[in-house]
C-alpha cells in the first residue's frame, strides 16, 4: 500500500492539509465547495486510520513506528508509534470528526470554511498528540490544539462564548506550562533526550517523582478534567457549538486520561502509588458530587457535560487502583464515553436547531412529535446511566469490580454513581420526551432527517456493539495495559 | 602598539560599515538636490542601501575570525550573522513604514538617513572588541534614534517623548561610561582580550571591578528596556509615530544583545557569577512587571512596550545560563523576537491610515470580518508572542527555559513559565477583538502590495521557525562558538 509505513504521519496530515485547503476555499455565500471537501478531507482521514485497527498486532510494543530527527540541537525527534492505548482513542478521534462535519450541515451558515477548518486542522493535532512519542512533539500538537478549539468556542458559540472560551485557554494553558517545566527537568536529567519512552526508564529519586507528578497532574487534572479543576467544562460547553461540544466530551477529554497513562503513571510510578489514596479520593468526589450537580441542572448540555466529568471519576478512579480491572475498565469507559457523550451532545444539537433552547424547561412531550429521535435519545440516555447491553455497562462494571479488590467503600461509593446517573439521566428523559406536548415549539418539531439519522444511528450501532461484544477492544488494549502495570508496579529509586 | 602596519587589507573587515557610510554620506547630499515629488527616490535609494550592503555582508558569512585596527573590531560569524539581521529589519521598518510616514508628511530625507546612521551604529556595536568602539557605536545608534522620535515636530506627544528617551538615554550612557571606565581603572585596558586576560588571571582590582559591573549592568539594562531601567519604555513607545516605535523596538534590540554579549560574555567572562545574579534579578523583575502591567493596556503601541520588557526579561534568562547553549539560545529568542515585533507593529502600520492611528485595542475589532488573512497574521503574531506552538516563540521559550534550568536557575524557571500564563491572557485579548467582536469602526488596510507582501512573510516565517527551527538553532549555535 501507498502509504505503508506513513500511516500515522497520514492520519494526521492529511486532515491538516484538508482543513488549510477548506480555510482557502472558504466563502459564505456558497459555502458547498468547502463542505464536500471538509467531508472528504475527514473520510479520508478515517480510511487512513482503519489500517491502523486491521493491522494490529495484538502486543505491548509501540507500532507504525516513525522515527526522523526534527531538532538536533535539543535532540528531538518526529517519532510516532502507537500501542493499544492510543490506537483506539486516536481512531474515535478520526470517526467524530467526519460526524462533527456531517452534524454541521444545515446548521453553521457563518464563516463556514472557518469553522470546517478550525475542526480538520484540530483533529489532525489530536491524532497527533496520540501518536507522538518525543515529549517536545507531543507538547506542540497538545498546545496547538488550544487555538482551534478557543476559536470555535469563542466564535460560534453561545451567548456567554468569549468567557467560556478565555477560560479554557487560560486554566489549559497553566497545566500545560507546568508540564512543560517537568518536560524540560526530565529532558536535563536523561542527560538530553525527549523521548518519552526514556523518560519511562528514568530512575528518579522520590521528591522529583512527586514534582514530576504534580506538574503533570496539573496539566491532565485540567484537560479530563478533575474536581476541583473542572469548572471551566460546563461554561465551555454550554457555549461552544454542537460540533465543539462533540470533540470537547467525546476527544479532549480522554487527552487528559491518555497523559495519565502516557506519562504520570509510567514516569512517576511511586509517586503515583504514594499520591493514590490522593488520585481515588478526587475522583470520587467527581462521581458522587459531581453527579448530584448533575441532577439539579435545568440546562440539557450542563447536565450532559456534568456527567461527563462524572463519568470520567471513573477513568481516574481505575487508573490508580492499580489492577488489571481497573486499568481496563478506565480504557473501556474513555472508548464508551467517547461515543455517548457525542451522541448525547448531537441529540440536544439536533433538539436546538429546531427550538434554539437547551433548557429542559421548554421541552416535554417531544416523543409525541419525534417518535425516531426519541427512540435515539432514549438509547442514549440509557447507555449513559450504564445500562447492561450498552457500551456504558462495561467500563463502570469493571471499574467497580476492579475497586471491590482494594477497598469496599470505595466501590460503595463508586456504585452510587450508577444510581445517580440513571436519576438524572432518566429523570431528564421523562421531562424532555414524555408527557403531554408541552408547548407549541414542540409542537411545531419535525423528525430527524436522514443526515441526523446517519450520525445518530451510527453512534447507536457503537454503542450497542461495543456493550454486546467489547472483546476485540479489550483484545488491543490488555497487552499494553497489562506491560504498564507490570512497569508501575517496579519501583524506580 | 605598532601604528606603521596600516594598509589597506586592515579594512577589509569592515568594508560593510564602510560602504554602508560612503552611501548614507552621498544619499545625504542627493537628498538636498530632490524636488519634494520625488522624495520616494530617496525611499528606494534608502531601501537598496541597506539591502546591498545585507547583502555584501551576508556575502562575508562563514569567514573566519578578524580582528583589526588594533583589536579595536572584530568580524566574526556572530557580527556578520547580526549585521545581516540588523540592515533587513532596519529596511523592513522603512518598508511597512513608508505610507504612515507619506501621510504624515514624515518621508523625508532626514528620517531615511537617520534610519541608516543608526543601522551604522548598530553595525559597529556588533562588531565592536573595545569599550570606546562599542560606546562610539551606542552613540551614533542612540542619538540618530532621539532625532527620529522627536522628528515628528508638530506632536507634542512625539517630543515628549523624544525629550524623555534623550534625558533617560544620555543618564544610561552616563552610567555605562562609568562603570567602564571603573573597568579601565581595574584593569588597565578599554580592549576586551585584555580585559577578560587581567580578571581572569586576578590582575585585577577585584572590588573596583564588582563596582564597575554594577554600573555597566544598569547601563546595559537601561539599553534593552528591562525592569527597573524600563521607565521609558512605554511612554517612548507610546508617543513615537509607529514607524519611529519600530525602529527602537526591533533592530536595536539586535545591537543590543550584541553588545551585551561583547561585554558581558567576552569581556566580563572572569565574573560570570557577579553578573548572573544581577542579569537574574533583572529577569525576574522584567518578566512580572511587563506581563502583569500589560494587562491593565487600553493602548496596543502600550500593550507592546510591557510585552517588550517581558520578553526582554526571557532574553536575559537566556544570557544569564552563562553558557553557549543559553548565548545561543538568547541569540535564537531575538531573532524570534524581532520578526514577531516587525508583524506586530506591521500590523499596526496595515490598519493606519491618514489622521487615524489604529493603536487602541478596539481599532481591531472585527479584523476577521474584513480580511482573514490579516486577521490571522495578527493571529500569528499573538500566539508566537504568548509562547504556543508550533510558532517560533514556542522555541524560543523552550531554548532560553531549557538553558537557564540546566544552568541552575529552576525557580527563576518555573516563575516565568507561570508568568507567561497571565501574559496569555492580554495577547489573547487581541484575539478576542479580532474574532470575536463586531468591528468598532470602518477598517482599511494599508494600500501598498510590497509592505503587505512583507508582513505576510513575517507571518510565515514566525510559523516557519515554529515548525523547523533547527537550522536556524544550528547557525546560533555556531555564531556563538565562533565569537567566544
Amino acid at each position: 500500500m501507498l502509504l505503508q509505513g506513513y500511516l500515522l504521519s497520514a492520519a494526521i496530515w492529511v486532515p491538516i492539509a484538508f482543513g488549510v485547503a477548506v480555510l482557502a476555499i472558504g466563502n459564505d455565500r456558497n459555502p458547498l465547495p468547502a463542505r464536500w471537501t471538509a467531508l472528504a478531507g475527514s473520510v479520508l482521514g478515517l480510511a487512513v486510520c482503519i489500517p491502523l485497527w486491521t493491522g494490529f498486532e495484538p502486543t505491548a510494543a509501540m507500532q507504525f513506528v516513525e522515527l526522523a530527527s526534527w531538532i538536533p540541537r535539543f535532540n528531538v525527534s518526529y517519532h510516532l508509534g502507537v500501542d493499544g492505548i492510543s490506537m483506539p482513542l486516536l481512531l474515535l478521534n478520526s470517526l467524530m470528526t467526519v460526524l462533527v462535519v456531517v452534524a454541521h450541515w444545515e446548521v453553521i451558515t457563518d464563516k463556514v470554511g472557518q469553522y470546517l477548518g478550525a475542526f480538520l486542522i484540530q483533529s489532525g493535532l489530536i491524532n497527533g498528540v496520540f501518536a507522538a512519542l518525543d515529549a517536545i512533539l507531543f507538547y506542540v500538537f497538545f498546545e496547538a490544539m488550544l487555538i482551534p478549539m478557543f476559536l470555535i468556542i469563542g466564535v460560534w458559540g453561545g451567548p456567554n462564548r468569549v468567557y467560556a472560551a478565555v477560560k479554557f485557554f487560560l486554566y489549559t494553558l497553566l497545566g500545560s506550562l507546568l508540564m512543560l517545566a517537568a518536560f524540560i527537568y526530565l529532558y536535563i536529567q536523561s542527560g538530553g533526550s525527549f523521548q518519552i519512552l526514556d523518560f519511562h526508564k528514568l530512575p528518579l529519586t522520590m521528591t522529583a517523582q512527586v514534582l514530576v507528578f504534580l506538574a503533570m497532574l496539573m496539566s491532565f487534572a485540567v484537560k479530563v478534567p478533575m474536581w476541583p479543576v473542572h469548572t471551566w467544562l460546563p461554561d465551555a460547553h454550554v457555549e461552544a457549538p454542537t460540533g465543539g461540544s462533540v470533540i470537547l466530551a467525546a476527544i479532549t477529554l480522554k487527552i487528559g486520561g491518555y497523559g495519565f497513562l502516557r506519562f504520570n503513571l509510567p514516569i512517576a510510578p511511586d509517586a503515583s502509588h504514594y499520591l493514590d489514596t490522593f488520585m481515588i479520593t478526587l475522583s470520587l468526589i467527581a462521581v458522587v458530587y459531581i453527579g448530584l450537580v448533575a441532577l439539579v441542572q435545568t440546562d440539557m448540555k450542563k447536565l450532559i457535560a456534568y456527567s461527563s466529568i462524572s463519568h470520567m471519576g471513573f477513568v481516574t478512579l481505575g487508573f490508580f487502583i492499580f489492577n488489571e480491572e481497573g486499568m481496563l475498565g478506565g480504557m473501556m469507559q474513555m472508548i464508551s464515553h467517547g461515543f455517548i457523550s457525542a451522541a448525547l451532545f448531537l441529540c440536544v444539537g439536533v433538539l436546538y436547531d429546531r427550538v434554539h433552547s437547551r433548557e429542559i424547561s421548554s421541552y416535554g412531550g417531544v416523543a409525541n412529535r419525534m417518535p425516531v429521535f426519541a427512540a435515539f435519545f432514549v438509547l442514549f440516555a440509557m447507555a449513559n446511566s450504564g445500562l447492561p447491553g450498552t457500551s456504558g455497562f462495561i467500563g463502570e462494571f469493571v471499574v467497580i469490580l476492579g475497586t471491590i479488590k482494594v477497598s469496599f467503600w470505595y466501590a460503595f461509593l463508586a456504585a452510587t454513581a450508577v444510581i445517580l446517573g440513571a436519576a438524572y439521566n432518566l429523570w431528564m428523559t421523562k421531562r424532555v420526551m414524555f408527557g403531554e406536548v408541552a408547548n407549541e415549539d414542540v409542537r411545531a418539531l419535525e423528525d430527524v432527517n436522514a443526515r441526523e439519522l446517519v450520525f445518530l444511528a451510527l453512534l447507536a450501532v457503537a454503542v450497542i456493539w461495543m456493550g454486546v461484544q467489547p472483546k476485540p477492544l479489550g483484545d488491543v488494549m490488555s497487552p499494553a495495559l497489562q506491560e504498564l502495570l507490570r512497569h508501575v508496579g517496579q519501583s524506580k529509586l | 602598539m605598532n601604528t606603521a602596519t596600516f594598509s589597506l587589507a586592515t579594512l577589509a573587515p569592515a568594508i560593510p560599515e564602510i560602504v554602508l557610510a560612503f552611501l548614507v554620506l552621498t544619499l545625504l547630499v542627493m537628498d538636498a538636490f530632490l524636488a519634494e515629488e520625488d522624495r520616494h527616490v530617496t525611499y528606494w535609494l534608502a531601501v537598496l542601501a541597506l539591502v546591498g550592503t545585507a547583502a555584501l555582508t551576508a556575502y562575508t558569512v562563514g569567514r573566519p575570525t578578524v580582528v583589526t585596527f588594533q583589536g579595536m573590531f572584530v568580524a566574526d560569524l556572530m557580527s556578520q550573522v547580526l549585521k545581516v539581521a540588523t540592515l533587513l529589519t532596519v529596511a523592513a521598518t522603512l518598508v511597512l513604514g513608508r505610507t504612515y510616514l507619506a501621510a504624515r508628511g514624515l518621508l523625508s530625507g532626514e528620517f531615511l538617513c537617520l534610519a541608516i546612521f543608526s543601522a551604522l551604529g548598530m553595525m559597529v556595536m556588533i562588531s565592536a572588541h573595545h569599550f570606546l568602539t562599542l560606546y562610539l557605536g551606542l552613540e551614533l545608534m542612540a542619538l540618530s534614534q532621539y532625532a527620529m522620535v522627536a522628528l515628528q515636530r508638530d506632536s507634542a506627544r512625539a517630543t515628549e517623548a523624544g525629550m524623555k528617551y534623550f534625558v533617560l538615554g544620555a543618564l544610561s550612557s552616563g552610567l555605562l561610561l562609568y562603570g567602564l571606565s571603573m573597568i579601565y581603572g581595574a584593569t588597565g585596558s578599554l580592549e576586551l582580550t585584555r580585559v577578560a586576560f587581567a580578571i581572569e588571571h586576578n590582575q585585577a582590582n577585584r572590588i573596583l571591578a564588582v563596582f564597575g559591573l554594577v554600573f555597566v549592568v544598569s547601563g546595559i539594562a537601561f539599553k534593552l528596556g528591562t525592569a527597573p531601567f524600563h521607565m521609558w519604555v512605554p511612554d517612548v513607545y507610546h508617543g513615537a509615530a509607529t514607524p519611529a516605535t519600530l525602529m527602537i523596538g526591533a533592530a536595536p534590540k539586535i545591537a543590543a544583545f550584541a553588545f551585551v554579549m561583547r561585554l558581558l560574555a567576552n569581556g566580563l567572562q572572569g565574573m560570570t557569577a557577579d553578573w548572573q545574579q544581577m542579569l537574574a534579578v533583572l529577569a525576574v523583575a522584567s518578566i512580572a512587571l511587563g506581563n502583569i502591567v500589560a494587562i491593565a493596556q487600553t493602548n496596543l503601541k502600550r500593550m507592546l512596550a510591557y510585552s517588550t520588557i517581558a520578553h526582554m526579561g526571557f532574553l536575559v534568562t537566556g544570557i544569564l545560563a552563562g553558557n553557549d547553549n543559553g548565548y545561543s539560545s538568547a541569540m535564537f529568542y531575538l531573532v524570534a523576537y524581532v520578526i514577531m515585533t516587525l508583524g506586530s507593529f506591521g500590523m499596526i502600520l496595515l490598519l493606519s491610515r491618514s489622521g487615524f492611528e489604529a493603536e487602541e485595542l478596539d481599532d481591531f475589532k472585527g479584523l476577521n470580518q474584513k480580511s482573514r488573512w490579516y486577521a490571522f497574521v495578527m493571529l500569528v503574531m499573538m500566539f508566537s508572542l504568548t509562547g504556543l506552538p508550533p510558532t517560533a516563540g514556542f522555541f524560543a521559550k523552550l531554548a532560553v527555559l531549557q538553558a537557564a534550568w540546566e544552568a541552575g536557575f529552576q525557580p527563576l524557571v518555573v516563575f516565568a513559565v507561570l508568568m507567561s500564563v497571565i501574559g496569555a491572557f492580554y495577547y489573547l485579548r487581541i484575539v478576542k477583538l479580532m474574532y470575536m467582536d463586531a468591528p468598532a469602526c470602518e477598517i482599511t488596510l494599508e494600500p501598498r502590495a510590497d509592505a503587505r507582501w512583507l508582513l505576510s512573510a513575517t507571518a510565515i516565517a514566525t510559523l516557519a521557525l515554529g515548525v523547523l527551527p533547527g537550522p536556524l538553532l544550528d547557525l546560533c549555535a555556531r555564531a556563538i562558538t565562533a565569537s567566544m
